[in-house]
């Protein structure tokens, strides 16, 4: 009798398992896997310099040539596009190999000036690191070199040596095929192959940074960087962006405590790497000689560096004098551009001293009710069958995301329903969009959904909606109705909200928002300007630049009695402020941060704050304690460990690893729904232009200005239409024209746009020349604008 | 007995059977008149009446070989696109650039028809659904005639919808190139066709036959190959593989330039002709120029190794000259006297293949023009003998192991059978080595006269005596 054991018995047999061996090791592989790939898992590295795993191979460099077994023989093939088959027998170190491999490296080196000393690149190089591990160790290439002009500047940001080129396309790659920015391009064949922009065409890439990284040799560099480390004066450490709330993996490297450059780190959910240019370059603001170093106090009318004892004690005295009126008469506005930590210790303040007045968002962000329904992540965005835009042009607000979502649309098969005002940079890759005038668009987005085509792609799978404010001149209530709408046509959908403000969601959760519908930033700010906040405090915002109503922000500042700003420089809000205590910047503090699908990841300090400034967590404790209204808190894992026990949604992080590397993701509460809301559709008189007011990347925002790479690219300001209105306004294209709404004028120059539909006109949002927002009125729905000749 | 031309000029006719020449004898031989009083559009007619798997295996059992230069049969080509994937292309490769080449220009000069016959042929056995139809840039002539030409058939309903009143549709798209050499590569082809640089796709994974124009399923044929179509379908298979060898049925267009009496292009039988016969033969070539002797030949286009007068019984036989050391390539023998002067020659070529490298594979890109440097330098006598080592390891970076070459008896030298290894894409690199290569091992001696010989300058140690020499003075 023979006992069989169940256990024993043939496991099921993946059939994406594909067993080769490399130099006689076995390696389990994926079907399709490429050789390249499969080796990088192994002890035995394969040289390579056109091989990026986030772009489609090419096999341009050959410099990863292998030898595989055929029924004729070994063959020597580029393993960056072979892929693997079972039973495989490949081989990376044979004599034939490294012949092979030392001759490409020694043709790649033969027209490589090597001019290693002074070349940025030096000692993180791939070609030089490879010279030494795979290179023949001298060159036979005794004639003259390939000479090109260099470098030459490509763009604003980047500078090209063409004499250093390898000719491996990954920039050129990259440009076309991850951006969609084929800006740059091979030119000419052969040996005088180069790769260059076209003419009168810089390379104004949002992401022309990665090429910069990608690139193998020192072909391409950045100003920001240019001549300013070598690679091993660097110091490192991991952290997470905040320059919007894509949350993006970095590495912030340090030479001489001070920042010098970020590079992506490439993970799997959030960036695979990339970064945009405005994330990449905006550390030149933590440098910047306008940075804080000491506590200012308003001393007649000129603001005055004080200690920081003095300023903690006129803090507490300002705060207490209006509690004394009432809990109503303190309010407190931001908080999304600090920790998570940062925000949880003002909610505790707050909490202690009974503040429910408080808003990390500053009326151009969503309710905090989408964050309780059913939530999806980026990548679960990136794998639906059907993504719906209603949401802000991502390319411009949240770079990264766009790359991913675009990705998605090209790659992956991902159908995109966008809905917008106007064409934004995913408008090319959308499968279908649909126009809509601000105000109309619930009813737009009810009657789209409802037809046989939508239907029937919405029933495909999966349906994701990317919601957000793509228009700072109308009422969220519409943003919200049309997601309504989705909802009630797609009850299964999930959301993925995209605010802006780089820890908007963290500082919310944490308790940065208001409390017992005490209304939000609007309100406050009515608030003041009705007399009925004594104290304000700014925790790292500026609402005079960055508050859509300028006009009130100015009427409630005059009315405020104290104004307490935390801020890592002087800007047009606390340049009246009664008291100024100066922050930590980024890089300059420990904490975690969450992304705008509620992840969690760490930020790290790498360089000292400057001057005596603080994390904004260690005011507030330090405050609380000057309040007599202690919040308990010692050290910064003591705050963490808070936050993590009380606030449920942060208890996944609650090892301080998981919130490294890949990070981890909130807690979720049992998703709510929301169903559609009758919705009202806002005429429009045919003589008015509808304004969409939105953000681009690169804007006055604070860190941009303070960035001298990245604040020559802020254009001036300009409204916008279709070409064919022109005519009807009378005006040539460039000319300045008299803008109206309710009163107020603004004189602006017009420029045209293919992508704005008739009777819709868009301003660009806090760019340089112009002041728009006079404009722009929160208490109206909509804003309807006359556009006149000047006569 | 040899003929030719005033109306096209290059061909020389002789009394052999005659498949895609056969009207080159009329002035009009281009226009649809002509081809229609000469049995034009028969083939098709004949192939229409016929379900198109057996046209697909007539053409097969016929073993049309492909006469664009790696002589694989267009019968199998066929058969492997994958099934059930629509729509996939006919892409006729008309950019005939190799150096020494000039017969497919002739084809589509003389009888723009019978290509576009030949197109339809293979479209509707093969169940392509489009063909596109792509000149080398250069060629006006060609260029215009084709145009006129597929204009003539589109109104006479040849091309289009319902061809011949029948269910078969397809539309004939023309392209003209913009000048690459590579381009005549097929996947450089199609990248070109879809408007991209001219670059080749590295296969696998992509064989043009599984993904190919637009990622679709295409086939890659050339003028010739498509030529002899009509013929085949109007005459039958067995009265084609009557002509020729079982191995190489058929004729096949020689190009032949050089130092010979009559150069042009010739039909000749397939597998029987010999590189004597059409280099010596009175209907040929008629022998070397001023009765010279020969010194050496290529035997298949500008990147074949090249043979020397031991060589010269082999015949136009794939099976024959590829043991031999070379290749038949793309029927163009190009034939070098005793007064050439071979190193410049071999520089001749390299310059060529160093210039048209599309840039994409370092070892091509870098090491076509270190060897064109080197070389150049060599020819200007200011080469020295590591020169002539260094061209070979240069060579060795792109074809690594041993390369092709021919046997010689007085040099003692076996041959070393083609293919060669390497380490590009495509031929573009290889074939800058292959004449380098073929011309070192030939005749190196004539390399060595032209290397300097420099005088090693003595150097002496600089003495306090003669250092203040200069000081004094």
């Amino acid at each position: 009798m023979t006992i069989v054991d169940p256990i024993k018995e043939a496991a099921p047999v993946d059939p994406n398992v594909v067993n080769i061996t490399i130099n006689d090791k076995p390696v389990v592989a994926r079907k399709g896997e490429l050789i390249i790939a499969a080796a990088d898992r192994t002890e035995d590295f394969i040289p390579r310099f056109c091989y990026h795993p986030r772009m489609s191979p090419v096999g341009m460099c050959r410099q990863c040539l292998v030898e595989v077994e055929t029924p004729r023989g070994p063959m020597m093939v580029v393993s960056c596009m072979t892929p693997v088959a079972e039973g495989q027998v490949v081989r990376t170190a044979t004599d034939g190999v490294k012949k092979a491999q030392e001759g490409v490296l020694e043709l790649l080196l033969a027209n490589h000036p090597l001019d290693c000393p002074v070349c940025d690149k030096g000692g993180e190089c791939p070609l030089q690191d490879q010279a030494f591990s795979h290179g023949p160790g001298e060159s036979r290439f005794v004639e003259e070199k390939r000479h090109y002009e260099k470098p030459i500047a490509i763009s604003d940001i980047v500078y090209l040596d063409r004499e250093r080129c390898i000719l491996c396309d990954r920039c050129t790659r990259f440009a076309d095929e991850v951006a969609g920015d084929a800006l740059i391009t091979f030119t000419s064949r052969g040996n005088d192959t180069q790769v260059l922009t076209f003419p009168d065409e810089p390379f104004s890439s949002y992401f022309s940074g990665n090429t910069v990284q990608i690139c193998p040799v020192g072909a391409l560099t950045a100003k920001p960087y240019r001549f300013k480390a070598r690679p091993w004066d660097l110091d490192q450490t991991e952290s997470t962006c905040t320059s919007c709330s894509v949350g993006c993996r970095t590495v912030v490297q340090s030479s001489r405590d001070e920042l010098v450059r970020y590079q992506g780190v490439d993970i799997d959910p959030v960036n695979w790497g990339w970064l945009c240019d405005r994330g990449r370059y905006n550390f030149e603001s933590v440098n910047s000689p306008d940075r804080l170093t000491a506590p200012l106090m308003k001393n007649g009318s000129e603001l005055v560096a004080t200690s920081w004892s003095v300023a903690l004690e006129n803090a507490a005295r300002m705060i207490r004098l209006a509690l004394a009126q009432s809990t109503n008469s303190v309010a407190i506005l931001g908080g999304a551009r600090g920790t998570n930590e940062d925000a949880f210790a003002w909610a505790m303040l707050a909490d202690k001293l009974g503040i429910n007045q408080r808003d990390a968002q500053l009326g151009d962000g969503l309710s905090p009710e989408v964050f309780n329904l059913a939530q999806a992540t980026i990548d679960e965005t990136c794998a639906a069958k059907t993504i719906i835009l209603l949401a802000p042009d991502v390319k411009e607000e949240l770079p990264v995301l766009y790359l991913r979502l675009r990705d998605a649309a090209q790659k992956r098969k991902s159908r995109i329903i966008e809905f917008s005002s106007r064409n934004t940079g995913l408008t090319p890759y959308a499968w279908r969009t649909v126009g809509f005038e601000p105000g109309n668009q619930a009813q737009v987005v009810r009657e789209a959904l409802a037809t046989p085509e939508m239907k029937e792609q919405i029933a495909r799978g999966e349906v994701v909606v990317v919601v957000g404010r793509s228009n700072l001149a109308e009422s969220e209530v519409f943003t919200l109705q049309a997601l309504g709408e989705v909802l009630s046509a797609v009850p299964s959908a999930k959301v993925l909200p995209v605010l802006r403000r780089g820890n908007v969601r963290g500082a919310v959760t944490a308790g940065l928002t208001p409390k017992d519908n005490s209304g939000d930033a609007i309100d406050i700010l009515n608030a003041a300007a009705a007399g009925k906040i004594e104290c304000l405090i700014l925790l790292g915002v500026d609402p005079m630049a960055d508050v859509a109503d300028s006009g009130l922000v100015q009427r409630a500042f005059s009315q405020v009695k104290n104004l307490i700003s935390i801020d890592t420089m002087i800007n047009s809000s606390n340049r009246n402020a009664d008291l100024v205590l100066p922050a930590a910047a980024y890089g300059e503090k420990n904490g975690t941060t969450t992304n705008l699908e509620g992840r969690i990841s760490n930020v790290a300090q790498k360089i000292t704050p400057r001057g005596t400034s603080r994390p904004d967590w260690m005011i507030a404790t330090e405050l609380s304690i000057a309040l007599g209204a202690d919040i308990g808190v010692s050290s910064l894992e003591d705050l963490n460990e808070k936050l993590v026990n009380t606030v449920a949604a942060f208890a996944p992080s609650s090892d301080a690893k998981s919130t490294h590397g890949d990070g981890v993701l909130m807690a979720r509460e049992t998703p709510v729904t929301i169903s559609g809301v009758a919705s009202k559709v806002t005429d429009r008189n045919a003589y008015n232009y509808r304004l969409v007011v939105s953000r681009t990347m690169y804007d006055s925002a604070q860190s941009t200005v303070a960035s001298p790479s990245l604040a020559g690219i802020i254009t001036d300001a300009a409204i916008f239409v279709n070409p064919l209105d022109l005519a009807r306004i009378g005006v040539a294209e460039g000319s300045s024209v008299r803008v109206g709404a309710d009163g107020t004028n603004i004189v602006i120059a017009i420029k045209t746009h293919n992508g704005i539909n008739r009777g819709t006109a868009w301003l660009p949002f806090n760019h340089t020349g112009v002041d728009i927002r006079p404009l722009l009125n929160i208490a109206s729905d909509v804003v309807d604008v006359r556009i006149e000749p000047i006569k | 007995m040899s003929k030719t031309y005033v109306h096209a000029p290059g061909f020389v006719a002789g009394d052999r059977p005659k498949i895609v020449t056969s009207r080159f004898e009329f002035a009009d031989s281009f226009t649809l008149e002509r081809y229609l009083a000469t049995d034009g559009y028969k083939g098709l007619r004949a192939a229409l009446s016929r379900p198109a798997n057996e046209i697909h295996e007539d053409v097969k059992s016929a073993t049309v070989l492909g006469r664009g230069g790696a002589g694989f049969p267009a019968g199998t080509k066929w058969g492997l696109t994958p099934q059930q994937v629509w729509p996939r292309y006919l892409v006729v490769n008309g950019d005939e650039s190799e150096p020494g080449t000039y017969k497919d220009r002739l084809l589509m000069e003389r009888d723009p028809h019978q290509l576009i016959e030949g197109c339809l042929i293979a479209c509707y056995a093969a169940g392509l659904s489009q063909c596109f139809l792509y000149i080398r840039g250069e060629m006006a002539l060609a260029q215009e005639r084709v145009a006129t030409a597929l204009n003539e058939a589109y109104a006479a309903g040849y091309v289009g919808k319902n061809i011949l009143g029948s269910k078969f549709s397809v539309d004939i798209i023309l392209h003209w190139g913009a000048g690459a050499y590579v381009v005549g590569e097929e996947t450089a082809l199609i990248e070109s066709l879809e408007g991209n640089r001219g670059m080749p796709r590295l296969k696998p994974p992509f064989f043009p036959a599984a993904n190919g124009l637009y990622g679709q399923p295409t086939i890659v044929n050339n003028v010739e190959t498509l030529a002899n179509l009509p013929w085949l379908l109007t005459h039958g298979v067995a009265a084609y593989t009557a002509i020729g060898t079982k191995t190489s049925p058929g004729t096949r267009m020689v190009a032949v330039s050089g130092h010979v009496k009559r150069p042009g292009v010739y039909e000749i039988i397939n597998g029987t002709t010999t590189f004597r016969d059409l280099i010596y033969g009175e209907e040929f070539c008629g022998g070397i120029r001023n009765s010279n002797a020969l010194k050496a030949f290529v035997p298949g286009g500008g990147s074949a190794p090249w043979f020397t007068p031991d060589q010269l019984d082999l015949p136009f036989e794939a099976s024959q000259v590829g043991p031999a050391g070379s290749m038949l390539g793309s029927g163009a023998v190009m034939v070098m006297d005793e007064t050439t002067d071979i190193p410049a020659a071999a520089l001749t070529l390299t310059h060529f293949y160093a210039h048209e490298s599309c840039g994409k594979c370092t070892p091509c890109r870098e090491g076509g023009t270190w060897l064109e440097r080197i070389l150049r330098r060599v020819v200007d006598g200011e080469g020295t003998d590591a020169d002539l080592q260094q061209l070979l390891e240069v060579g060795a970076m792109i074809c690594p192991g041993a390369f092709p070459h021919a046997a010689n008896e007085k040099l003692g030298l076996t041959a070393v059978p083609f293919p060669y290894k390497m380490t590009t894409i495509c031929f573009v690199g290889p074939s800058a080595f292959a004449p380098v290569h073929s011309a070192l091992t030939l005749f190196r001696s004539e390399f060595e006269a032209r290397v300097k010989k420099r005088v090693t300058i003595p150097v002496t140690a600089v003495t306090n005596e003669t250092a203040n020499v200069g000081a004094s003075a």
